[in-house]
């Protein structure tokens, strides 16, 4: 009997609708990962300007995103949101701005450390060889960052992947909710369906995040040679 | 005029290339300069002895923009270089400077050390300036290196590389901060004949060290600097065999076994 469960995965319906689902979990993530990376170097950049309110801004920023869990994001913005701007937005669509807002904030920070971490020497060097404040950043500072900040920032990508499984509380179907509807629809028939499934779910997980810690351990070799 | 002339012929000019009156630097409210007085002729060779504190560094600091400064003027070419609209990233294109601590870039080779500021702010020519870069390798015997890495160097290498950036920007005008003072001993003396072979092909040059033997080489003139205040600006030769000041004396004796 245990052994049949797999059966659940044997159905093609249901590996194409797990897949379906996972496709939306990537694609919230993946595009706020890389929103967030972009929008986060800029403000990492802001975070270190000398004014202090510039720095106030920026942190109260992140503490919002640190302190409020992100479904009560996810409702505000989408039940509240919404309502109050009297906007129609997909369930998708505010899960991907409120997961890029989250993702410019974290990020921003790790950019802002890395970039705090440079010795000032750096600075003088570039600036005694004439480069201004943008050739500054383009050619000495960020590609000194990056190489900084890359296991945060890898760090901070796989925590976005695993946090879109939030999604599904304002109605997205992601790949655990298509898993949820799989396991309801095929109980009676397959009582063991769910450890399938959602075992089938985990490795899905594994596969979107895996590639990233490769990525970034490559990285890391490369840039140590 | 003087007995080390003789390595160098016809170098010095009468043109004032740049000059400092009456300058003054507070850090904090604490004076590290006053009153600092001096200009330096196209081709000369300047070398600011003093004791550690004294603010020989932040004298050259503030040559390049990188200090703030309280009074007085720093002008270039006779034009004043010390208002707010003044453009320093086209002013530090003309004077170069070299520091303690050969901050070369480190995730860049040697090459890329050397062309990134002539092709990205001069935006001049990439083979023409990677050509003359090699040259510059060559002269300080590092163009085996060019592909390297920093951290695969040397602290007398790095400094020579740093020497070289600054040099293929075509300065018209070397700030030498105390280029050797982080070297291991049995380095110094490969990035100071660099710098001397500069001196003899007449570039001009403001250098703060402490190497006095090397300070005679390669001076015309010796400006000592005691307590924030300029003591004595004096002929290189004058100066080590007859100071004028007493404090002068004083710092030379120590150097003295």
């Amino acid at each position: 009997m245990q052994s049949l469960g797999i059966r659940v995965l044997f159905n093609v319906k249901n590996i194409r609708r797990l897949l379906e689902g996972l496709m939306v979990t990537a694609r919230i993530a993946f595009i706020s990962i890389l929103i967030g990376s972009l929008l986060g170097v800029v403000l990492g950049v802001i975070w270190t300007a000398k004014r202090k309110w510039i720095r106030s801004i920026c942190r109260i920023y992140l503490e919002m995103f640190r302190i409020i869990p992100i479904f009560v994001w996810l409702f505000v913005m989408y039940f509240g949101g919404t309502t109050a701007l009297n906007v129609d937005l997909s369930g998708e669509t505010v899960s991907i701005i409120v997961f890029t807002l989250w993702g410019t904030a974290e990020m921003g920070d790790i950019v802002r450390g890395a970039l705090k971490s440079l010795p000032q020497h750096q600075v003088e060097s570039g600036k005694a060889i004439g480069l201004g404040f943008w050739e500054l950043y383009r050619y000495i500072l960020i590609p000194q960052a990056v190489r900084r900040m890359l296991p945060g920032a890898i760090n901070l990508a796989t925590r976005m992947i695993k946090t879109t499984s939030l999604v599904v509380l304002i109605g997205v179907i992601d790949v655990i909710k298509v898993g949820q509807q799989i396991i309801e629809y095929s109980r009676i028939e397959i009582p063991t369906a769910s450890f399938w499934v959602y075992g089938f779910v985990f490795i899905l997980y594994f596969a979107v995040c895996y590639p990233l810690s490769k990525l970034s351990r490559m990285l890391e070799n490369k840039w140590n040679r | 005029m003087e007995q080390i002339g003789v390595l160098i012929v016809n170098r010095k000019t009468n043109e004032v290339l740049l000059e400092v009156e009456g300058l003054h630097k507070k850090y904090d409210g604490i004076t590290v300069l006053e009153d600092i007085n001096l200009s330096i002729n196209k081709g000369e060779v300047v070398v600011i002895l003093g004791p550690s504190g004294c603010g020989k560094s932040t004298l050259l600091r503030c040559l390049n923009g990188l200090e703030k400064i309280q009074g007085g003027d720093i002008r270039f070419h006779g034009k004043s270089i010390v208002s707010k609209d003044v453009n320093w990233q086209e002013i530090r294109q003309r004077i170069g400077m070299v520091f303690q601590n050969y901050e070369l870039f480190p995730h860049m080779t040697v090459i890329e050390n050397i062309i990134l500021g002539p092709v990205k702010v001069q935006k001049r020519n990439k083979s023409e300036v990677l050509e003359q870069a090699r040259q510059l390798l060559d002269r300080v015997g590092l163009l085996d290196r060019q592909n390297s890495y920093p951290r695969q160097l040397s602290g007398g290498q790095k400094q020579r590389i740093a020497i070289v950036r600054a040099l293929c920007m075509n300065p018209e005008i070397m700030l030498f901060d105390e280029v050797t003072a982080s070297l291991d001993p049995e380095m110094v003396r490969e990035v100071l004949d660099v710098i001397l072979g500069l001196a003899k092909q007449g570039i001009t040059m403001l250098i703060v060290t402490h190497e006095m033997s090397f300070a005679r080489a390669v001076a015309d003139r010796i400006v000592f600097i005691d307590e924030a205040k300029i003591c004595e600006i004096t002929d290189s030769h004058e100066f080590f065999t007859k100071p004028k000041t007493e404090r002068a004396q004083h710092f030379l004796n120590i150097f003295q076994y």
